[in-house]
C-alpha cells in the first residue's frame, strides 16, 4: 500500500508539470489552431535561466526557498519575453499562410533554441543545487517531500488562478471569444494580435514554472530537456482534448499517473513479460484508446468552446 | 512524433563537421605513404584519421573528452614531424558526432570510410561501436575503441577492431564478486538504460551476483535520456534491497543517486565505469557520498603517465579530463604506433601490425590478445566520498576473466593470426568474415 501511494504521489507530481506545460500547447491551439512545438523549450529555457540565477545566489546566504523564488522571478519575464518574440517574429507573419508553413516553423524555432542553450549553457547536465530544504514526511509507509507538496499545491493554484482569469475577467471573454472567430472578435473591437500576444505570455509564465518545478524535482536541467517534456505535455494536451483548458489539466495529471503507476506494475502485472521500460508505451497506448473511442480527446468537444 | 529529432541531429552533425574541419588545409593528397624509395626532399603526406563519439545530448561531456584525447595525441605526433615511408607525416583528426545513437553511428562511419580515412579512434559507447565496426571492417579500416566495453565488439571476428579498455564481461563480474563478498550484499535491485552498455554490464553483473548467491530482488529499466527516476525506484523501495545496482551512464546515475536520497532509500548504489565520472558528483551533489563504481584500469593518479598526462591535458584544454581521455589518447598513440612499425599509414599495412603493439600508454602497457582486447585489464573499485572518487582496490591485472573469454572463442582462433592482410584481397577476406558474426555473437551464451 505504501508504494501504491508512492507511486500515485510521484505520478501526481510529475501530472501537474505535464497540466502546466500542456496548458500552453492547448491555449496556443485553442486560439491559433496552431501546435507550438517550441513551448518545450521555452520551459526548457526557463529552468535554466532559474537555475542559472539560483546558482549565482546558492552562496549568498539568503535561505534557499527564497533564492528559488528569484530564480522563478528571473525565470517568468524571460520566458514570456521569449514566448512573445517567438510569436513575432516567427508565427505572426505566417498567420495566414497554409497550416503546414507554421508547424514547420515551430519545429525550426523548436531547435534554433535548443542549438543556442546549448551554445550558452553548455552540453552538460546542470545539477540543481542543494539548497531546498530536503524534508519530507511519511504518510501511510510512503516519503513525500515537502517540496512535492508545494508543486502539487502550486499547480492546481496555478490552474484555478488561469481558469478565473479565462471565465471571469475581460480578458479571459476576450480570449475566448478569439479562440471561437477572431474575425468576429476583430469586428466586436478585440484587439486580436494583443489577444495572441497575451496567450503566448501567459503560456510561457506557466513553462517557466513548470521549468523551475521539473529542475528542482529533479534536480537536473539540461538544454536538449524541453522535447521529451514538450512531446509528453503535448501527448497530455491531446489526451484530454487539445484546445480544451480542463482537459489538458486532466490530460497532464492522468498522463503522470499512468506512467508513474506503469513503470510501476507493469512489470509484476505481466510476470515480468513487459518491463519498466514499456511505461511510455504503456503511456501511448491509453491514449490511442482514448482517441478511438473519443477521437477529440477525453474532454474535447466538437467545435464549439475551444480555449 | 519524434521528427523534430533528425533535422536537429543532422543540423548538429553538419554544423560540428564544419567546425571541426574549419582549418583544414590543402586539400590533403592521398596517403600514399609507403614508397621509402622516394627521393624528393621530404614529401609530406596527410594521414586521416577519424574520431568518432558523442558530441552533442546527455553524454556530450564524454565524448568531448575522447575527442580531445585523441587530439592532443594528434597534435604531438605532428609537432615531431614524424617520418612515415620516408615522408613527413601530418595528422588530420576528422571529428564526428554520432549523438550515442547506433543509426546515427553508421552514418558517421559511412562518412568516414567515404572520407579515406586510415583509421579510426572510437566510438565511446558499446551501442555505436559495435553496427559501425562492420563497416570498418568491410572497408578494411583498424578501429581502436577508447571506451566500448562491450564483450560482443571483439567478438565478432572483425580483424579490424581492437579496445584498449578491459571489457564490461570482466567489470560485470568483478563488480559483482565484490557487490557478494567485500559488500555482503543479498537482496540485489538492477537497473539499466537498455544500451548495449548498460545491459551488458548489468547482464554480466546479475550472473556474477547470481552465482554468489545473492537474489535479484528487482530488475527495472530506463533510458539513456530519462532524468525521472521516481516510479522505478519506488518499486524497487518495496522490494527493500541493500544494494542497487545500475547499468548506464553518469547522467542518469546522478539523479538517481539524488532520487533515491530523495525516497528514503537507504542502500547504495554501485555502477561501472559510465557512471565513474566527476560529473557524477556535480549532478548527485551530496547525495553522492557512499556509492560504489569501478573503472577498468588504474586510477589516473597510478597510471604510468597519469599525472604528466593531466597536467599535459589541463593545460592544451583548460579543462579537467572526464574519463576516457587518458585512453583515447592511448588508443590514438597506438594506432600512430603501429603505423610508425610498419613504416605506413595504408590500413592493409599498419592493421598487421597492431596485433604485435607492445606500447607503453599512459594508462597501461597495452598489448592485445587474439581478439583485439587489452591484455591483463585491470579493474578498480571506488567509492564516493567527499566529493571525489576514493580508490578502494584493483581488481585483476593478470587477466582474470581472458582465458574463459578465449576458450569460448576457439572457433575464431583460425582467423586470428592477422598476418594475410597486406594486399586488398584482404578485401575478399573481409567478405568470408562479415559472415562469422552469428557464431561469435553466439558464444558468450555458450561460455556460461
Amino acid at each position: 500500500m505504501d508504494t501504491f501511494i508512492q507511486q500515485i504521489i510521484n505520478g501526481l507530481v510529475l501530472g501537474s508539470i505535464y497540466a502546466l506545460v500542456a496548458l500552453g500547447y492547448t491555449m496556443v491551439y485553442g486560439i491559433l489552431g496552431l501546435i507550438n512545438f517550441a513551448h518545450g523549450e521555452v520551459v526548457m529555457i526557463g529552468a535554466l535561466t532559474a537555475l542559472t540565477v539560483i546558482k549565482l545566489l546558492a552562496n549568498s546566504g539568503l535561505p534557499g526557498v527564497v533564492v528559488v523564488l528569484l530564480g522563478l522571478l528571473a525565470a517568468i519575464p524571460a520566458c514570456m519575453a521569449l514566448g512573445f518574440t517567438i510569436e513575432r517574429v516567427a508565427y505572426r507573419p505566417l498567420r495566414h499562410a497554409p497550416r503546414l508553413a507554421p508547424l514547420i516553423t515551430a519545429i525550426g524555432v523548436s531547435i534554433v533554441l535548443q542549438q543556442l542553450a546549448m551554445i550558452f549553457w553548455g552540453r552538460s547536465y546542470h545539477a540543481f543545487p542543494p539548497i531546498l530544504p530536503a524534508s519530507g514526511r511519511d504518510i501511510g509507509g510512503a516519503h513525500i517531500m515537502d517540496l512535492q507538496i508545494v508543486i502539487v499545491l502550486l499547480a492546481a493554484a496555478i490552474m484555478a488562478g488561469l481558469m478565473l482569469l479565462i471565465n471571469k475577467t475581460r480578458l479571459g471573454r476576450a480570449m475566448r471569444a478569439t479562440a471561437e472567430n477572431p474575425q468576429i472578435a476583430g469586428l466586436m473591437g478585440v484587439n486580436i494580435n494583443a489577444i495572441i500576444s497575451a496567450t503566448f505570455l501567459i503560456g510561457s509564465a506557466l513553462a517557466a514554472v513548470a521549468g523551475v518545478m521539473v529542475s528542482a524535482n529533479y534536480s537536473i536541467a539540461h538544454y536538449h530537456m524541453g522535447f521529451i517534456l514538450g512531446l509528453k505535455a503535448f501527448t497530455a494536451a491531446v489526451l484530454g482534448g487539445i484546445g480544451n483548458l480542463p482537459g489538458a489539466m486532466l490530460g497532464g495529471v492522468l498522463l503522470g499517473l499512468i506512467e508513474s503507476l506503469g513503470a510501476g506494475y507493469v512489470g509484476d502485472l505481466t510476470g515480468g513479460f513487459l518491463g519498466s521500460h514499456y511505461q511510455d508505451v504503456f503511456a501511448f497506448f491509453v491514449l490511442i484508446l482514448v482517441l478511438v473511442f473519443r477521437p477529440s480527446g477525453l474532454m474535447g468537444e466538437k467545435v464549439s468552446e475551444r480555449a | 512524433m519524434r521528427f523534430p529529432a533528425k533535422p536537429l541531429g543532422l543540423a548538429v552533425a553538419s554544423v560540428i563537421f564544419v567546425f571541426g574541419c574549419g582549418k583544414e588545409a590543402p586539400p590533403p593528397p592521398p596517403p600514399k605513404a609507403e614508397a621509402p624509395a622516394a627521393p624528393p626532399p621530404k614529401p609530406s603526406v596527410t594521414v586521416k584519421i577519424g574520431h568518432v563519439a558523442p558530441l552533442t545530448g546527455p553524454q556530450a561531456h564524454l565524448g568531448k573528452d575522447n575527442e580531445n584525447g585523441a587530439r592532443l595525441a594528434i597534435e604531438e605526433a605532428n609537432a615531431k614531424k614524424m617520418e612515415i615511408g620516408g615522408a613527413v607525416v601530418s595528422f588530420e583528426l576528422l571529428g564526428e558526432d554520432d549523438q550515442a545513437d547506433p543509426k546515427q553511428g553508421t552514418t558517421v562511419a559511412q562518412k568516414l570510410i567515404d572520407a579515406k580515412v586510415n583509421g579510426v579512434i572510437g566510438h565511446l559507447n558499446s551501442g555505436t561501436t559495435i553496427p559501425a565496426s562492420k563497416l570498418y571492417a568491410d572497408a578494411g579500416i583498424p578501429q581502436i575503441s577508447p571506451s566500448a566495453t562491450n564483450p560482443k565488439y571483439t567478438q565478432q571476428g572483425f580483424k579490424t577492431a581492437y579496445r584498449v579498455m578491459a571489457n564490461d564481461e570482466q567489470q560485470g563480474k568483478v563488480l559483482g564478486g565484490y557487490a557478494i563478498q567485500q559488500l555482503a550484499a543479498k537482496n540485489i535491485a538492477i537497473v539499466d538504460d537498455r544500451t548495449a552498455y548498460g545491459q551488458g554490464v548489468a547482464d554480466e553483473f546479475e550472473k556474477a551476483a547470481v552465482a554468489g548467491g545473492a537474489k535479484i530482488v528487482a530488475r527495472e529499466f530506463t533510458n539513456d535520456k530519462a532524468t525521472d527516476f521516481a516510479a522505478i525506484l519506488t518499486k524497487i523501495k518495496s522490494k527493500k534491497p541493500d544494494l542497487v545496482m545500475y547499468g548506464g551512464m553518469d547522467a542518469q546515475a546522478g539523479p538517481m543517486a539524488q532520487q533515491l536520497k530523495k525516497l528514503g532509500i537507504k542502500a547504495k548504489m554501485i555502477f561501472a565505469d559510465g557512471g565513474c565520472t566527476t560529473e557524477f558528483h556535480k549532478l548527485a551533489g551530496d547525495a553522492a557520498e557512499g556509492h560504489y563504481c569501478s573503472l577498468p584500469g588504474v586510477p589516473l593518479e597510478k597510471m604510468p603517465g597519469g599525472t604528466a598526462f593531466k597536467e599535459k591535458y589541463a593545460k592544451r584544454f583548460n579543462v579537467d579530463i572526464q574519463l576516457y581521455a587518458p585512453y583515447s589518447y592511448d588508443a590514438a598513440n597506438v594506432m600512430i604506433d603501429a603505423m610508425k612499425r610498419a613504416n605506413s599509414a595504408e590500413p592493409a599495412k599498419y592493421l598487421a601490425e597492431l596485433p604485435k603493439t607492445a606500447f607503453d600508454g599512459v594508462t597501461a602497457k597495452i598489448t592485445f590478445d587474439e581478439k583485439g582486447d587489452v591484455k591483463d585489464g585491470a579493474i578498480t573499485l571506488y567509492q564516493a566520498k567527499g566529493g571525489k572518487w576514493d580508490p578502494l582496490e584493483t581488481i585483476g591485472g593478470a587477466a582474470p576473466a581472458q582465458p574463459a573469454a578465449m576458450d569460448g572463442m576457439a572457433g575464431m582462433g583460425g582467423m586470428a593470426p592477422m598476418g594475410g592482410m597486406s594486399s586488398m584481397g584482404g578485401t575478399a577476406g573481409m567478405g568470408g568474415m562479415s559472415i562469422s558474426p552469428p557464431p561469435a555473437a553466439a558464444a558468450p551464451a555458450e561460455k556460461k
